[in-house]
């Protein structure tokens, strides 16, 4: 009896904590269909779907979006790329040199973005590099990387060292091994480092705030500022859509990944 | 680590290089270049020279330890509160949850995934004044006893320390919940079984068993909570008042605002001093190969 109320406390617990973090989300998407009164979309008045058929109807709103995500697609590709080869040297190789391979991926991990953000300022402020899209995806390359070498090296470390070997032994150039092995194999958790990579791009304020100029105004950005004078419907409305389509990539990647295991 | 016989032993250089060279250009110099962007003297619109004028650091510590000691106290008030609210969800998840665990864990990542600042716009509107939290935090007497704690000061729970600190812990919830996931899913149940067959109480079964086990969990879910959270100014901002604003609001005001960049440069350099010693001290056992 006792083990019964202790097992359900702590479902019960986890439940409180989901809904702690989910609560949010909610709101944002009740508000999405509010029709605010005053400028503030910060009291519930009346419902309407007026915001939903017209998300771009703020001005600038959907400029800013395009942006980032132009932004995320060349970041977290670029970031994808580089952090792969990374974690295949780390993970399949023994070399020297690699105490101070970790640390340089960790470090950016571990410096807070506000550090970053203006590090980099710095460096195009002396170099004479004027601010923009261009500084903005650099900086989102260079800390989207690390993310994207643990992702990818995660996956790397389960798997099997003797499948390769198996390749090479049938014949396989060291090539042939890596594009019909090796790289299908670690493709999960290449498509999850590109995913968080892009999530992370897509939605970093405090780096792009110091590296943006008037003219490269982020979605993340666009909202800051907004918020300033009263946070629009749609940008509640694009919040929603953001969540929706986020849930539906990882549904999707998990019956994938699903799929493939009943199949292996 | 498993790795096959040597091959050519260029072959993992040419895959290190693009990588760490972006890093270099873009990570590390950038830390040089801020380093000598504090010791020199000048303004914006005549330029700046090096005169290696080091008391720009004791000026600004002088000028802004409150914002740097309270940054540092909210972002570890905030990690101890995350791993208290993660370690029941985590556990449940790798232990309990059956074929539920897929599910639970999209709804940990699903609002990972939706922009940090409309989410934190809508804490704004949960906690604002007269809304049903409030409410319910009147009738409850939770306003009171924060009231006591001393976290609020009139009845309002927003724009308070209280919001700010509840605002990061719930942001950085996440990057705590995973890690510990991922070390619970490989504790073996058995292993808290034997515990109870041997008598083992509840509370000694979680201090003996559990806790260690989950201990490498606990390390990156506290690092990853801590570093992003101390330096975070959307919070406070948002949130808070003026009597809660973080280091990162300064910096980012200094630099963007003030134009002051050797007195912005001199701080954001002594965050990240603090920061990478409290990390070395609190990682040195593990080390980094662990933690990539």
């Amino acid at each position: 009896m006792l083990n019964w109320i202790r097992q359900h406390l702590l479902a019960f617990a986890a439940l409180v904590v989901l809904a702690y973090m989910l609560l949010p989300n909610l709101v944002v998407a009740i508000f999405s269909f509010n029709d605010p009164r005053g400028r503030y979309n910060y009291q519930w008045s009346q419902f309407s779907t007026e915001a939903w058929r017209n998300p771009c109807g703020n001005p600038g709103i959907c400029e800013a979006l395009g942006l980032s995500l132009r932004i995320g697609l060349i970041a977290s590709l670029t970031a994808t790329v580089l952090g792969t080869l990374v974690a295949f040297a780390l993970g399949r190789y023994a070399f020297r040199g690699r105490g101070i391979t970790n640390l340089l991926i960790f470090m950016p991990m571990a410096t807070p973005e506000v550090v970053m953000g203006s590090s980099l300022l710095t460096l195009f402020v002396m170099a004479g590099f004027p601010s923009g899209a261009v500084n903005i995806t650099i900086a989102h390359i260079m800390f989207c990387v690390s993310f994207v070498v643990v992702a990818v090296k995660a996956r790397i470390s389960t798997l099997d060292p003797a499948l390769e070997e198996a390749a090479a032994d049938l014949g396989a150039s060291p090539l042939q091994t890596f594009a019909r092995v090796t790289l299908p194999l670690a493709a999960p958790g290449i498509a999850a480092g590109a995913l968080l990579a892009f999530s992370l791009s897509f939605d970093d304020y405090i780096i792009t705030n110091f590296n943006a100029s008037p003219s490269s105004i982020t979605f993340p950005m666009y909202v800051w500022g907004a918020s300033q004078r009263g946070t629009p419907v749609e940008v509640f409305v694009i919040g929603t859509l953001m969540f929706l389509i986020a849930l539906a990539v990882v549904v999707f990647g998990q019956v994938l990944s699903a799929r493939r295991e009943r199949n292996a | 680590m498993s790795t096959a016989p040597t091959r050519r032993n260029w072959v993992p250089y040419a895959l290190l290089l693009p990588g760490l060279l972006w890093l270099a250009l873009f990570y590390l110099t950038p830390m040089f270049t801020l380093g000598s962007q504090s010791l020199q003297e000048g303004n914006v619109y005549d330029g700046y020279r090096l005169t290696g004028n080091v008391s720009v650091y004791p000026q600004a510590v002088e000028a802004y330890w409150p914002q740097l000691i309270r940054s540092l106290g909210y972002a570890a008030t905030a990690t101890v509160l995350a791993l208290l609210l993660a370690f029941p969800l985590a556990y449940f998840m790798a232990q309990r949850a059956g074929r539920w665990k897929n599910i639970l864990l999209i709804l940990v990542i699903a609002p990972f995934f939706t922009s940090f600042l409309i989410r934190t716009l809508a804490w704004r509107l949960i906690l604002g004044e007269g809304s049903w939290v409030s409410e319910l935090a009147q009738r409850t007497g939770a306003t009171t006893l924060l009231q006591w704690l001393g976290l609020i000061t009139s009845d309002s729970l927003l724009n308070t320390r209280f919001a700010v600190i509840m605002g990061l812990t719930y942001n950085f919830l996440p990057f705590m919940i995973l890690p510990l996931f991922a070390a619970l899913e490989r504790l073996d149940p058995r292993l808290v079984e034997a515990a109870r067959d041997l008598y083992a109480s509840g509370w000694q079964t979680f201090r003996r068993v559990i806790w260690p086990l989950s201990l490498p969990g606990v390390v990156a879910g506290t690092l990853l909570t801590f570093i992003p959270a101390a330096g975070d100014y959307i919070n406070s901002r948002w949130l808070g008042n003026t009597q809660t604003v973080m280091i990162g609001q300064v910096i980012d005001s200094l630099f963007l605002r003030v134009l002051d960049y050797p007195q912005a440069a001199a701080l954001s350099f002594i965050l990240l001093v603090l920061i990478v010693t409290m990390v070395a001290v609190y990682v040195r056992p593990a080390g980094t190969e662990e933690l990539v």
